[in-house]
């Protein structure tokens, strides 16, 4: 017992060297993940901003007036006049703009009277979700834009209802705020199957890991020597996610730190184990390296619910989605950030986690052997 | 076995068998193979690329599974108990299994750990080793940045931080400077002496046979001879003589000896040939002429190699076939052959311009120095040789006279091309062959052919025929639809040569073509390099092999990106014959050339 703690400490400091001292493994491991987290904290929204709109109003008066400015009110639109229909269609169709919201004549006349002015509405469908959140935004701005006006006038609406929607959990509706949580799979998906697998596939290329197999040093002891500091280091990758994500980008976060990392240590255990698992395969870079980022990075990316929601996929995918890891973490890190420590949500996809971690890693020290065949 | 008289064999191997692939379509690595290691001598495991080396070597670590047969280390059955097997040997991989971003004291101490060196004892072992490796004054070094013959010796050290019962050695000679080379050979002797040491050795150079006390020589997966090197070399006492004539070209000579009956083997040794003639044929008398020429006839004492190529050609072994040997067919036909025009005569050709001229050629990259200043000019129709170890420069050079690299000052024409002007006029009549025979392996044979016939721009009625020119020439022609993948090492080697002269050109590059080459093989490739040379065209061969470097017609001694001296084979090793060394070898001559080097350095 001595003895192997003798060996697997001389193992773990060569790695930690390592480590250190390749560029690579420092780029997987941090630049990588910063460049994503800034990627998608800035750059990458599914909240539709500043959407060029083209507002037709064939006479226009007050009301009219009234209405665009309520439009311009709001950071999702900018607007762009026309008192006709057909340079605003023009406009659509060269996709300068992406909705037009036409006033006809007796929009004024029939708003008067009959207390529901009719206005049209056509949005450019070819980006379908896009399409039905301009429509809503144009809703919600008629419903405000009625409402204000029936209080200013002390009439009754011309809408029976107040249509004001209340959104849960994510108040501000920032997709920021549940994209940045989920970048911590990803990032620990990096480093725990990407960055293992590629480092062991190193070994074998460069004929090192034959000559520790002809030493003394157990296979159970050069797989730790593995695992520990890319666990460390994957570790290391989420704090600093966490940190960015409610410092930099203001991301909340509801949930507690224990259960995070508890959860976080249970996904990465279940990473190390596809990475090692890979490395079995693979015996070298280029093969390991694509092999990981097809079955691990890729569905992490695409099937963990991380961008696009599970419940509207279709159903064979939707099943395809149980066997990612991923997907159990990324539901529980968006119920930590956005709605807090939710047990009916986090245990189950623990449990889930837990039993992923035991299948790989059992897997990957069962196919292990320290032999070259 | 236990009633054996002698004491117990450090390995002991019975009836190993081993395939590779799938039980349907395998290749066998290694068939029947029983043979032991005596404890306490070195024994050489010796044969060409593919002939199972590593395989064995392997098998006997543990680190593949044992399919069929026994492997008994120190007693204890490598199958049944591979751990208390492997606690007793040490084992150095081909690449020496060194971590390159680790230092050499680091890599140390990893080895140390690994194999529960207690502290107190390895402070004691570790400066033993740095003793005997003179790796001392380099702790702080990245194990990366070491020479070939540094990562060596690091290497060796960290298999021995724990003295092991049996060492292992996979080509650790590989790539190496001679000088280097003789220096791990001296510490095995040593650790055999002082520590009583088995080492089992593999090599595909087989003039380190006579360096070993038994050698298992093997020839595609089969053991075709254990005994003592000597005792294998003496098969050929008495037949094996230095021939040379007055006012013969040496390849002429070595042709016409080949051909002649009762010649098993005739190869260039610097000027002279020499030749080795079959069981119970009578010796060369003095009497024998050759092109009407007195020739003179030394007898000379056998080489392990004779013994190796008499035993290959008698057919003893299942020695492939198809690879023909010489005097079976006829040389290179000059209108077959690459040279556009028939062969000048070499007196004529020494007159005229270089066919490659290297002035003061440098080439740095940041502030290391790779080539250094040199220069040297090749004649038409010269086999010119580039000889240095791993890191010598060798490669830079040939990057800079195939117009891949530039260089950073001094000039270089080729073809009477200037390469910072003209590369590309330049390449179009240079053929070009790599170390690892750069061919498509998922291509058969006639398509790699044809893609290189067409990536040298030939269009069709010419195209077909230096296709077919190439089949039938590098009898290929049965093989035209294999893939190149599954094709012997020799016919890999055969297929490159072929593509490389597909455009007819006047200089020919080859590097390192026939390290780890079987030597049937290597010499079939040889007889048609110098066919070509014959037949005007121009080759340059960088080689670390020192019996490539016999068959050139000049070399230049690489070190450290320096020329150390220019000459023939024979000029270069009369420099350092002596009353002590009346013969020395090529290998004798580069080591005296490198000591002289260093000399300065060290006043």
């Amino acid at each position: 017992m001595n003895e192997s703690l003798e060996r697997l400490s001389g193992l773990l400091r060569k790695e930690g060297l390592q480590i250190l001292r390749d560029p690579s493994a420092l780029a997987i491991a941090f630049l990588l993940p910063a460049m994503l987290l800034i990627i998608f904290g800035y750059g990458v929204t599914l909240d539709p901003h500043r959407v060029a709109l083209a507002v037709v109003s064939e006479q226009p008066d007050a009301l009219t007036q009234s209405f665009v400015a309520q439009l311009r009110g709001t950071p999702y639109f900018s607007t762009e006049s026309f008192t006709t229909i057909q340079p605003a269609e023009r406009a659509f169709d060269a996709d300068r703009v992406s909705a037009i919201v036409w006033f006809r004549s007796n929009f004024t006349r029939q708003g008067f009277t009959n207390g529901a002015a009719p206005i049209g509405i056509i949005v450019n469908g070819v980006d379908a979700n896009t399409a039905r959140l301009i429509e809503g935004y144009l809703q919600q701005t008629w419903a405000n834009w009625l409402a204000m006006r029936s209080r200013e006038h002390g009439l009754p609406a011309g809408l029976p209802i107040d249509p004001e929607p209340r959104v849960r959990f994510n108040p501000a509706v920032r997709s920021r705020d549940y994209l940045v949580p989920g970048l911590i799979a990803i990032v620990m998906t990096l480093t725990g199957a990407l960055l293992t697998a590629l480092v062991i596939a190193r070994e074998w290329e460069r004929g090192t890991l034959e000559a520790l197999m002809a030493t003394r040093a157990t296979i159970r002891e050069i797989l730790l020597a593995k695992l520990v500091p890319y666990f460390l280091l994957g570790m290391g990758g989420m704090v600093a996610t966490l940190v960015l994500a409610v410092w930099l980008f203001g991301v909340p976060f509801h949930g507690s730190l224990l259960v995070l990392t508890g959860v976080s240590a249970l996904f990465l255990l279940a990473a190390l184990g596809m990475g090692l698992l890979i490395s079995s395969v693979a015996r070298n870079q280029f093969v390991a390296g694509q092999i990981a980022i097809i079955v691990t990075f890729l569905p992490a990316f695409i099937l963990s619910g991380f961008v696009f929601d599970i419940g509207s996929m279709p159903w064979p995918i939707r099943l395809l989605t149980h066997i990612v890891a991923a997907r159990y973490f990324v539901a529980t890190l968006q119920s930590l950030f956005l709605a807090g420590d939710i047990w009916s949500v986090i245990l189950p996809n623990a449990l889930a986690l837990a039993v992923m971690a035991v299948i790989f890693l059992g897997a990957a020290r069962l196919r292990a052997r320290k032999r070259l065949d | 076995m236990a009633s054996a008289p002698e004491p117990l064999p450090a390995l002991s191997l019975e009836n190993v068998c081993h395939r590779f692939g799938s039980p349907a379509r395998a290749d066998t690595a290694l068939a029947n193979v029983t043979a032991i290691a005596p404890a306490g001598a070195v024994s050489g495991l010796i044969g060409p690329d593919g002939a199972g080396k590593t395989t064995l070597l392997r098998l006997v670590a543990g680190l593949l599974r044992l399919q069929s047969g026994r492997i008994e280390v120190l007693g204890e059955d490598v199958a049944r108990n591979p751990d208390a097997a492997r606690a007793r040997l040490g084992y150095m991989p081909q690449r020496f299994g060194l971590y390159e971003d680790l230092t050499v004291r680091e890599n140390l101490e990893l080895y140390a750990k690994v194999q529960n060196v207690a502290p107190q004892a390895w402070m004691a072992r570790g400066s033993e080793l740095m003793h005997m490796t003179g790796l001392a004054p380099f702790l702080g070094r990245l194990a990366g940045r070491l020479s070939g013959g540094m990562k060596q010796k690091l290497g060796l050290a960290c298999t021995l931080v724990r003295i092991p019962q049996l060492l292992l050695l996979d080509e650790p000679t590989v790539g190496v400077d001679p000088v280097s080379r003789r220096e791990l050979w001296s510490i095995i002797d040593h650790l055999v002496r002082t520590e009583r040491l088995t080492v089992l050795v593999s090599t595909s150079y087989l003039d380190e046979a006579e360096r070993c006390q038994r050698v298992l020589l093997l020839h595609e997966g089969r053991l075709v001879s254990a005994t003592e090197p000597a005792e294998f070399a003496a098969q050929t006492r008495g037949r094996s003589f230095q021939v040379s004539a007055a006012d013969i070209g040496k390849r002429q000579l070595q042709a016409e000896l080949a051909q002649r009956p009762g010649v098993l083997d005739a190869t260039i040794q610097g000027s002279s040939v020499r030749i080795v003639t079959a069981a119970g044929a009578p010796p060369p008398s003095a009497s024998a002429r050759a092109s009407g020429r007195a020739l003179s006839i030394v007898a000379v004492p056998p080489r392990f190699e004779d013994s190796f190529v008499a035993l290959l050609k008698s057919g003893a072994t299942a020695a492939a076939p198809e690879v023909p040997t010489s005097g079976e067919r006829a040389p290179l036909a000059p209108e077959h052959g690459a040279a556009p025009a028939p062969a000048p005569l070499p007196a004529a050709a020494a007159e005229a311009e270089p066919v490659i001229l290297a002035t003061q050629l440098t080439r740095r990259f940041g502030d290391f120095i790779a080539v250094d200043a040199i220069s040297f000019a090749v004649q038409r129709g010269e086999i010119f040789g580039l000889l240095g170890a791993n890191g010598a420069g060798k490669s830079t050079t040939f990057r800079m006279l195939c117009g891949l690299l530039p260089a950073s000052s001094g000039t270089l024409r080729v073809a009477g091309y200037d390469l910072r002007r003209a590369a590309a006029s330049a390449r179009a009549r240079i053929g070009y062959m790599a170390q690892k025979f750069s061919l498509y392996a998922d291509l058969s044979v006639r398509e790699n052919l044809r893609f290189f016939a067409s990536a040298y721009r030939l269009r069709d009625p010419q195209r077909r025929a230096r296709i077919a020119w190439a089949l039938e020439e590098f009898a290929l022609g049965a093989h035209a639809d294999a893939v190149s993948r599954e094709l012997p090492l020799g016919f890999k080697q055969r297929l490159a040569l072929a593509c490389a002269l597909l455009h007819q050109p006047e200089i020919l590059f080859l590097d390192e073509p026939t390290s780890g080459v079987d030597p049937l093989a290597r010499r079939d490739f040889w007889r048609r390099i110098n066919a070509l040379a014959e037949a005007g065209v121009t080759v340059l061969v960088t080689t670390h092999f020192m019996e490539e470097a016999e068959y050139c017609d000049r070399l230049a001694v690489l070190a450290q990106g320096k020329v150390l001296a220019t000459g023939d084979p024979d000029s270069l090793k009369a420099r350092v014959r002596s009353a002590e060394h009346p013969q020395p070898t090529m290998e004798d001559a580069f080591i005296a050339l490198l000591e002289a080097a260093e000399q300065p350095q060290a006043a």
